[in-house]
């Protein structure tokens, strides 16, 4: 058991005063194990310091009634950080290794190049190519040791991999020409050639592959780095009534913490206090910062801009929206698309294959190669040993996904995993829900119409008072419009809301009736032009509402859900993409006509029940269409779940991550289109590198076996293998950075 | 000449037997949890086999500095792990069904089995 820590640190939730302290350490000095305990009451951590489990001291702050966790969870930035030491230090080992092997096989190689003698024919030639030989020993021990053990712990494992055969291929070059300098008489006369250099000259080569691939691969995180860099690495918590400077692994739930102007959100938490206004834009793109103020929420990662607040804690840890952010982004980073199956299949069985090819390319120059043939023999085994690569197919998927992820996490876009990043590059209809998806989801009052004897202002104080009462979106649009212009409400009484007509109350001595036209006609109300005037917005889709004081009309007051400024661009994208845009919405005909003109959208179907969305996706999906849908999550999730690639519009800080294959972070449609570009440069990017990788390997082992040679006595020389091995992944990590290039903006001006 | 091709054909037999016949030995979880070490280019122990149903918690010891040995993935169980470099990164699976799952590095260079009775 690896319990046995000498110090463990546990953070004790519910530890409301100083007296709990005595009781917390005394309950974990009891327990069996423990040295001591010493309880931080100012951060709520316990240093315990004995051989306990982890487990027993939680047990034993629980059973005295607190709540205990450990602290030995590490925050991303850490293991961030920890992560690019390890890098870095393991990318200086691979250049000194580099350099060590190239010292010794460039001069080698050269001297061969330059019509040097690399065969032994006098003892003065033996005793020469003897130190040489013993030059090379110490280069694979020193710059190519974690080659071999590597071979050779997966060879005892029945396991075969990258290090399996390079160092057969290293390995047999430099035994075939210790056997030539050692016993030349072994081998015929004409086969007397060493091969020092090469295998010199691969190990320098491959190192070097590995230390610039490394470097490569460090990009392809750039964008989990931009996430995890927005996490504050402290916060200010009042504990005691006193400010205390936290870490942020410490901060608990209901904590009190304070944020001065210019420092970052720590955790989620709902404002207690304070005023102030916070850019939200890393999270939801929304460019203006909030106004925050008492009840409304705060996100960690966001940035206060102006005032001092408090804040209560509700999310910590890893449950906050950008934690959750962050994992997700990661897990999906790594979740292969179902494009990449098949190189795994491959890989899978490829080094043995590989193996089985190189002996049999060594039987056939014995059987049936000139002279000197067991020269050729091991030359042409060693170099399909060297040149084939597994890696380059290995990474070929896992890395544009990660670069591909990451872009789209950039764009607001989440990906959940590789199969829905590839089914959304080839979605042909996307089926988009109106209220809140194309439009903005909060009725707005948009027009006022007063008749002649009335006063604006007083209509609305007297219908904003009136609608007060009422649960209504509508009315809630005509009370914020009243505050808007800091119009004071006032008591009604006798109020009544008549279903499906409207309400009606008392206030200020006045007789009030809000509602339909039904209501006014049923109250016999006289609407004279104004029933012209409210059918006419009622083709803008807006709805028109009318407002009788003492008997007699006094307004129409039409409130819409106003379309999302930049819903028309976004669906205007997805059409120039070849995608058939297709509206649902429960609301009736006229207005569901009116905004899906306005949107620029052809094909629409009001008056949908939400249980009847999914039927509408389930017969697209039965005419061959690749259906995508896009809703808020909610009252949307069985049509998202049906549809083949499922969009949920979250509104930033509350993303419904758990509902959708892709969560667009910021409100705009523009995250589809964002969604289905980078998804196809991704999947395109995958491509290329299968493509290559295949290629690569397919062309470069016979080739490597000297196919060529009958035809055009042609050899590939082994450390040219080398390099072409150490230089093909490289080259697949490097296409993937490519996508780093890629923007969803530059794509919308191309299509524009 | 004949001694010859009938070592290399014996040679490919060998590879065929040791890298795609050979069933390993498996190692039976029974104190959790089990420690996992990543050391070049193999998972020791590589074969697990556990019982079904339970909680299992793999602890893997990172020790090699090859990005190759970084990520941890169990695909069938949608596991995806970064491994921290000598240090223990700790895998918990619950009720697992039997059947045996595979557990690999990104490019399939590390390799193991999880068999679940």
């Amino acid at each position: 058991m690896s319990d046995s820590k000498a110090n463990q640190q546990l953070l004790i939730e519910g530890a409301g005063c100083a007296s709990c302290v005595g009781k917390i350490e005394a309950a974990l000095n009891k327990t069996p194990g423990v040295v001591s305990a010493q309880m931080n009451f100012a951060d709520r951590s316990v240093l315990v310091t004995g051989t306990a489990s982890t487990q027993a001291l939680i047990a034993a702050v629980e059973a005295v009634g607190y709540n205990a966790k450990a602290l030995d969870e590490q925050g991303d930035e850490d293991l961030l950080g920890e992560k690019e030491l390890a890098d870095k230090a393991y990318y200086k080992t691979l250049i000194r290794d580099t350099v060590i092997a190239l010292s010794l096989g460039a001069p080698l190689m050269l001297f061969g190049l330059l019509g040097g003698d690399m065969t032994v024919a006098t003892d003065m030639q033996r005793a020469a190519w003897l130190g040489v030989g013993l030059l090379t020993l110490a280069v694979m021990y020193f710059s190519g040791r974690h080659f071999y053990t590597g071979a050779w712990k997966s060879f005892k494992n029945h396991n075969a991999n990258m290090d399996t055969l390079i160092a057969l291929g290293t390995g047999t070059a430099w035994l075939y020409s210790m056997v030539v300098v050692a016993i030349p008489e072994a081998i015929p006369p004409m086969a007397r050639h060493v091969y020092f250099e090469a295998t010199a000259m691969i190990i320098g080569l491959i190192n070097l592959g590995l230390a610039l691939e490394l470097k490569a691969r460090g990009k392809t995180s750039a964008a989990i780095k931009r996430l995890i860099g927005l996490q504050a690495k402290t916060a200010t918590v009042i504990r005691d009534n006193k400010e205390v400077e936290i870490n942020i692994a410490q901060v608990l739930l209901d904590d009190l913490v304070k944020v001065r102007p210019g420092e970052k959100i720590p955790v989620d938490g709902v404002v207690n206090d304070g005023h102030t206004f916070i850019d939200e834009s890393m999270l939801t793109g929304e460019p203006m910062p909030v106004e925050k103020s008492q009840g409304d929420e705060v996100a960690a990662g966001t940035i206060n801009t102006s005032g001092s607040i408090r804040f209560r804690a509700t999310r910590v840890g890893k449950d906050t929206a950008l934690a959750r952010i962050i994992s997700m982004v990661k897990r999906a980073q790594n979740s292969k698309p179902p494009i990449g199956r098949l190189a795994d299949i491959i890989a899978t069985y490829f080094v043995p294959t590989v193996m089985i090819i190189a002996v049999l390319t060594a039987l056939a120059w014995l059987n049936f190669g000139p002279e000197p043939a067991l020269a050729l023999a091991m030359v042409c085994a060693t170099t399909v040993l060297i040149i084939a690569c597994p890696c380059a197919l290995g990474l070929a998927t896992p890395m544009s996904v990660m670069v591909g992820v990451g872009k789209a996490a950039e764009a607001g876009v989440l990906i959940r995993n590789g199969e829905a990043l590839q089914t959304a590059s080839k979605i042909t209809a996307m089926v988009l829900d109106k209220t809140g998806t194309i439009t903005e989801g909060t009725p707005q009052v948009t027009d006022l119409l007063i008749a002649d004897k009335h006063q604006q202002q007083k209509v609305l104080q007297l219908a904003a008072s009136l609608e007060s009462g009422s649960e209504h979106p509508l009315a809630q649009a005509i009370v914020n419009k009243a505050k808007e212009q800091d119009v004071e409400l006032l008591p009604v009484d006798s109020f009544k809301a008549l279903t499906g007509l409207g309400v009606q109350g008392r206030c200020d001595n006045k007789a009030l009736l809000f509602g339909n036209a039904k209501l006014m006609q049923q109250q016999g109300i006289r609407l004279g032009d104004f029933s012209e005037r409210a059918h006419n917005l009622a083709k803008q889709a807006k709805t028109p509402m009318f407002f009788a004081i003492d008997g007699e009309l006094a307004a129409i007051i039409a409130v819409a859900d106003p379309i999302k400024e930049d819903s028309i661009a976004a669906i205007e994208r997805l059409q120039n993409n070849g995608i058939r845009v297709i509206m649902l919405t429960g609301d009736n005909k006229e207005t569901a006509a009116a905004v899906a003109h306005k949107a620029g959208i052809k094909e629409f179907f009001a008056e949908v029940l939400p249980e009847d969305k999914a039927n509408k996706v389930k017969e697209l999906q039965h005419s061959g269409e690749l259906v995508g849908m896009t809703g808020d999550g909610i009252n949307d999730a069985p049509a998202l779940a049906l549809a083949d690639v499922g969009f949920a519009i979250g509104t930033g800080t509350d993303v419904a991550i758990e509902s959708a294959d892709i969560t667009l972070m910021r409100g705009s449609l523009h995250g589809l289109a964002d969604a289905i570009a980078v998804s196809k440069a991704t999947l395109k990017n995958i491509k290329q590198n299968l493509f290559g990788a295949f290629i690569y390997n397919v062309a470069g082992i016979p080739i490597a076996a000297g196919v060529l040679y009958p035809f055009f006595g042609m050899l590939l020389s082994p450390v040219i293998a080398g390099a072409a091995m150490a230089f093909s992944s490289l080259t697949v990590v490097s296409n993937a950075n490519r996508l780093r290039l890629f923007t969803a903006h530059k794509a919308k001006e191309t299509q524009a | 000449m004949i001694i010859i091709n009938i070592l290399g054909l014996a040679l490919i037999a060998l590879i065929i037997w040791w890298f795609w016949l050979y069933k390993p030995r498996q190692t039976q979880v029974q104190e959790q949890p089990l420690t996992i070490e990543v050391k070049d280019g193999v998972y020791t122990p590589a074969a697990i086999q556990v019982a079904a149903h339970q909680t299992v918690t793999l602890n893997f010891l990172r020790k090699d500095h090859s990005p190759c040995s970084e990520m941890l993935l169990i695909p069938s169980l949608g596991v995806s792990e970064q491994l921290a470099l000598d240090k223990v990164t700790s895998v918990t699976l619950s009720d697992l069904a039997p059947g045996e799952y595979a557990f690999h590095c990104q490019m399939q260079m590390y390799r193991g089995t999880l068999t679940v009775v």
